[in-house]
């Protein structure tokens, strides 16, 4: 007789596993992703499958995403130290037997497949990180803070040394989050985003000098240097990154208010924009959309992150505040990073524009990111109820 | 109680923490919005009228490729420039095929240009300009400027043409160029940024030989153009320009006088020649019969012409001097004596009793029906080409120390010339069996295999580049060069000449009175040995072997007399040499496939080489026929002069 009450039907074991995610999070996905495919669809027309590609690499994203958020934060802390671990080994493999292709050694062969392990580390090292400050919760002295840095530079500077600053930056900003959000003292974050902001101004004043050929920069490589050069005056590169720079921003201003309307960009579809499906779609977006829709699209991407702010600030443990804040805090530095090169305000780097540039790693990770953003909403709720 | 407050006092901290981190997404995205609008409101009717008309359109400007020339300044390559009537398929207003039939009734348009242009489509992308027509004449550029509002998407482009004025004189070495193709394309994406911005608006690409070995230096630098243009993409004004900086010359080391003199003694018959001057690796010829004429490839083959070269049974799309491999036959046994020398195995006066068979594990090895019986000690059995000789030296070796004493020669290993697709050859040795078989009972070494090794037969397989290296090597007394078909880069700009290093490797260690054994040897040939007839009279001494080499192996109970009328199974002929004798500036090495005894065919060959180089004697017409047919010894008729004598050359009227 009891048994009717105590088993529940199938219908409400499985309710939760459909539906259970963040309602506002969840639009906000739907809306970017939207965005995502309908420029895509514009750019990818002479592209052969791009559109449908971006599309599939779309399903893929959410299917992980769907089932990264069946995982409990609980679960989620568990996996922190093998995946890290696996990823440090993998790193580590890949500077011994790695393949090197245009002077780095990013890649490794599994025998099946090539696989680029620095990807890995971008999730794992702040999973790890918030696993150590759970750990530590209460009793964070000098030491723990130690082992934290430890955590974050190992990744940092074998991807750095590969070389690829690019990756190693994101793995370091999103380690600097979680220790950002563990509570990283002010005195050390104020001064170095004094020198910081200082810097960048004595570079843009310094600019005619120091990008003389034959100045050699300390730290940066030859490349490096090129491109922050490049971005300080275009036009000493018009058919390499100068061209690229130049032409997205012809792009962009041409737009104007309103945009050219869809499938009327000229610049994108007389291929004046380079990497016009990848890095710089933001551009074709732009000119076809005007500035309606790129504050649009600006507006829908703060929806989002706000949203993943807010989870963070409901989430039940350290583990899952730390994870729920790097994460989006991590999305934000893509948008803005790639938003910013395109638009010319910060160095062409190759960081793809989170939903809309073509890319099935980068959407395979974002998925996988915003799934447990959502396992994290999700085990909130189910506190709370 | 303390522990929830303090609880209660982090996650104070957090939100704290979380507004700072909104405000300053806020703050960047304040940036981000703030900059496009000065993009896109304050600058917009500036960037919308660059974008408009396309303002600064950068066009790149691509250099004009490097010339080849031979050692004497002789033009292998050049570029003219002809009008290209292209078509952008994605830009049409009609059909492909509907577009073409209208255009034919404009300019030409044969069957042949309709298969080329439908072979580039199928290896480029939709929005690629592709041309229909080449070498449009005036009268044909006008008739279709005056229609032109009748073809969007179709244009008339000035372009550069790579042109080889000696038609298929040397077609193997130089190779051809040909539009960069998909997987070149996607080979080019893991060059540095640099070279890709270089390449930025080429579309031809080094595809073989030296064309492709030095591409880099032939390519020249991309220059810069900033073009004013009509919103329909034309050209309208140049506003800057930063010119391109054309490709360097590279001046070959091969003569092509003397390179056009042995494709003609060749004539019909298929073969190889490798010529290389001993002291200091250069290339003086390097042939492969038959030849192709690589213009046919610059402007994109046709199906036709393409599946006509490539099914030919006379293969004149292989390279033979460095991809065709043959057993060496008798030209192996100097190499042997050497090694025999070298390693103690055996002396120059022993004698072995030669009794034309050899008897080793129940088969008997022969000789050929011209040899005698007799005592031979080493210089006997090389002028004789005795067989039982090295079949006996063969066996007392073994067949790993063979391989160890021949491979500083470099048979069995990439001489390192300077153009790709070279290939190994096989020097045999027991490891090498093992590499070289899969399935265990192959991969055992038989002593008797080792007996027709000393004779050049069996698993040795050799290029003719390898045999002339090895001879070079051998006729210098232990100097080794990688051998270089290019001797020197040019720049244009500074008129600077890079000599390209032929880098000396480490000499062997030969002892120079067992080498003057060798050579001694080797004189005996031509003077009174199996190529005597073909070196009567001449003004120098040389030193050479025959060699005679099978063509397909013989099935048990099988004798060549009766296989000998096919044609395609005849023996090869060869001929290692070298000259003077005693100070050689000269070594070659050269096969006439199926064309039976060394001396015959091959020797004939090698003596006119060495009177050009060394006499400057160019053979007189009726030689040159005598040799083509194979019936020719020494030369006959007056010689003439190189000098004398007219480079052959495809119409010139093809340059404008």
């Amino acid at each position: 007789m009891s048994a009717v009450f105590e088993q529940p039907s199938l219908w409400q074991r499985v309710k939760p596993i459909l539906f259970g995610f963040d309602g506002p999070l969840l639009t906000a996905v739907l809306i970017l992703a939207a965005i995502g495919l309908v420029t895509m669809y514009s750019v990818g027309f002479d592209h052969g499958t791009r559109f449908v590609d971006h599309g599939r690499n779309m399903l893929i994203a959410l299917l992980l995403l769907w089932l990264a958020a069946q995982v409990p934060p609980q679960r989620l802390m568990a996996l922190a130290v093998p995946v890290y671990t696996i990823g440090i080994a993998l790193l580590i493999a890949t500077a011994i037997f790695g393949i090197t292709r245009k002077g780095a050694t990013r890649w490794l062969n599994l025998g099946f497949t090539v696989i680029q392990p620095s990807e890995i580390l971008k999730l794992a090292t702040p999973l790890m990180l918030a696993w150590w400050f759970q750990r530590c919760e209460g009793k964070l002295r000098a030491p723990e803070w130690a082992a934290a840095a430890a955590i974050l530079l190992v990744p940092f500077l074998l991807v750095a040394k590969q070389p690829d600053l690019g990756t190693s930056l994101l793995i370091l900003s999103a380690g600097l989050y979680v220790l950002f959000f563990a509570g990283l003292s002010w005195k050390l974050i104020v001064p170095v985003m004094a020198l910081g902001a200082a810097g960048i101004v004595a570079l843009i004043v310094a600019e005619p000098t120091i990008c003389q050929p034959g100045v050699d920069w300390p730290l940066l490589k030859e490349y490096q240097q090129h491109r922050v050069c490049t971005l300080l005056d275009p036009a000493k590169d018009p058919l390499g990154k100068g061209f690229h720079i130049l032409q997205g921003m012809i792009a962009i201003g041409s737009g104007g208010l309103t945009g050219k309307g869809f499938m009327q960009g000229t610049q994108t579809h007389l291929e004046f924009i380079p990497e016009r499906t990848t890095d710089f779609i933001f551009a074709a977006f732009s000119e076809e959309f005007g500035l309606l829709g790129t504050l649009g699209l600006l507006l829908a991407f703060t929806f989002f992150l706000f949203r993943g702010l807010m989870i963070a600030a409901e989430a039940p443990t350290l583990f899952a505040r730390l994870l729920a804040g790097s994460i989006t805090l991590s999305i934000f530095t893509y948008v803005f990073v790639n938003m910013g090169m395109v638009s010319g305000i910060l160095p062409v780097v190759g960081i793809p524009l989170p939903f809309v540039s073509y890319g099935g790693t980068a959407m395979v990770t974002l998925g996988l990111a915003i799934g447990i953003l959502m396992s994290i909403a999700r085990s909130q709720r189910l506190m709370q109820s | 109680m303390t522990e929830l407050r303090n609880v209660e006092r982090e996650l104070d901290s957090f939100r704290g923490r979380l507004l700072a981190a909104a405000l300053f997404v806020l703050f960047c995205f304040g940036l981000l919005a703030a900059r496009l609008v000065w993009l896109q409101v304050i600058r917009h009717d500036d960037l919308a009228t660059q974008a408009e008309s396309n303002r600064v359109a950068v066009v790149p400007v691509v250099p004009n490729r490097g010339l080849i020339l031979d050692r004497h300044g002789v033009v292998l390559a050049n570029n003219y420039s002809a009008y290209t009537l292209e078509i952008t398929p994605s830009g049409l207003a009609d059909t492909l095929e509907a577009t073409i039939d209208a255009l034919a009734e404009v300019v030409e348009v044969t069957p042949r240009d309709r298969r080329r242009f439908k072979r580039l489509q199928e290896d480029s992308k939709n929005f690629e300009s592709l041309p229909i027509r080449t070498k449009l004449s005036d009268e044909e550029v006008a008739r279709f400027v005056a229609q032109r509002f009748r073809f969007p998407g179709v244009e008339v482009k000035a372009r550069l043409f790579r042109h080889y004025p000696l038609g298929d004189v040397g077609s193997h070495l130089l190779g051809y160029i040909g539009r960069i193709n998909t997987a070149e394309k996607t080979a080019m994406e893991d060059w540095d940024e640099e070279d890709i911005a270089n390449y930025r608006g080429t579309e031809y690409i080094g595809k073989l030989g030296l064309e492709q070995a030095y591409e880099r230096e032939l390519h020249g630098k991309t220059g810069v153009e900033q073009v004013e243009t009509s919103a329909g993409g034309r050209a309208m004004r140049r506003l800057a320009h930063q010119p391109p900086t054309p490709g360097n010359t590279l001046m070959l080391s091969v003569d092509i006088r003397l390179q056009a003199l042995v494709e003609q003694l060749f004539g019909e018959r298929r073969g190889a020649l490798v010529a290389i001057d001993p002291r200091n690796g250069e290339v003086l010829a390097f042939v492969s019969k038959p030849t192709f004429d690589p213009n046919l490839f610059v402007d994109g083959i046709d199906t036709e012409s393409w599946r006509g070269l490539n099914e030919d049974i006379d293969k004149p799309l292989l390279n033979r001097a460095l991809r065709g491999t043959y057993p060496p036959g008798s030209t192996f046994k100097p190499f042997m004596a050497m090694a025999a020398l070298n390693s103690g195995k055996r002396g120059p006066h022993t004698i072995i009793q030669d009794n034309l068979t050899f008897s080793f594990g129940g088969r008997v090895f022969g000789s050929p029906e011209s040899d005698r019986p007799g005592p031979k000690d080493m210089r006997l059995a090389i002028v004789g080409s005795s067989n039982v000789y090295f079949y006996t030296l063969a066996n007392e070796m073994g067949v790993d120390l063979i391989h160890d004493e021949l491979k500083p020669f470099g048979f069995g290993r990439k001489t390192e010339i300077d153009v790709q697709g070279e290939v190994t050859g096989d020097l045999p040795s027991t490891e090498w069996k093992r590499r070289r078989f899969s399935r265990p009972e192959h991969q055992k070494w038989y002593a008797g295999e080792t007996i027709s090794l000393g004779i050049g037969q069996g698993y040795n397989n050799f290029t003719m580049l390898q045999m002339a290296t090895a001879t070079a090597t051998l006729a210098s007394g232990g100097q080794r060069y990688r051998p270089r078909l290019a001797r020197e880069i040019v720049d244009v700009v500074s008129g600077e000449r890079r000599r390209i290093a032929s880098d000396a490797l480490e000499p062997l260690p030969l002892k120079p009175e067992q080498v003057a054994v060798i050579r001694d040897a080797m004189g005996g040939v031509p003077k009174e040995g199996t190529s005597r007839a073909a070196f009567m009279g001449a003004a120098y001494a040389s030193g050479g072997k025959t060699g005679t080499a099978q063509a397909i192996g013989l099935k048990a109970g099988e004798r060549y007399s009766q296989i000998k009328a096919d044609e395609r199974k005849r023996d090869h002929s060869l001929y290692v040499a070298f000259a003077p004798l005693e100070a050689p500036t000269v070594a070659l090495a050269v096969i006439v496939e199926n064309a039976g005894f060394g001396s015959t065919s091959a020797a004939p060959i090698a003596r006119r080489v060495f009177d050009y180089l060394i006499t400057g004697a160019y053979p007189s017409e009726q030689d040159i026929a005598l040799v083509r047919e194979g019936k020719a010894t020494a030369p006959v008729g007056a010689p003439r002069a190189a000098t004398d004598v007219p480079l052959p050359s495809i119409n010139g009227a093809l340059l404008p």
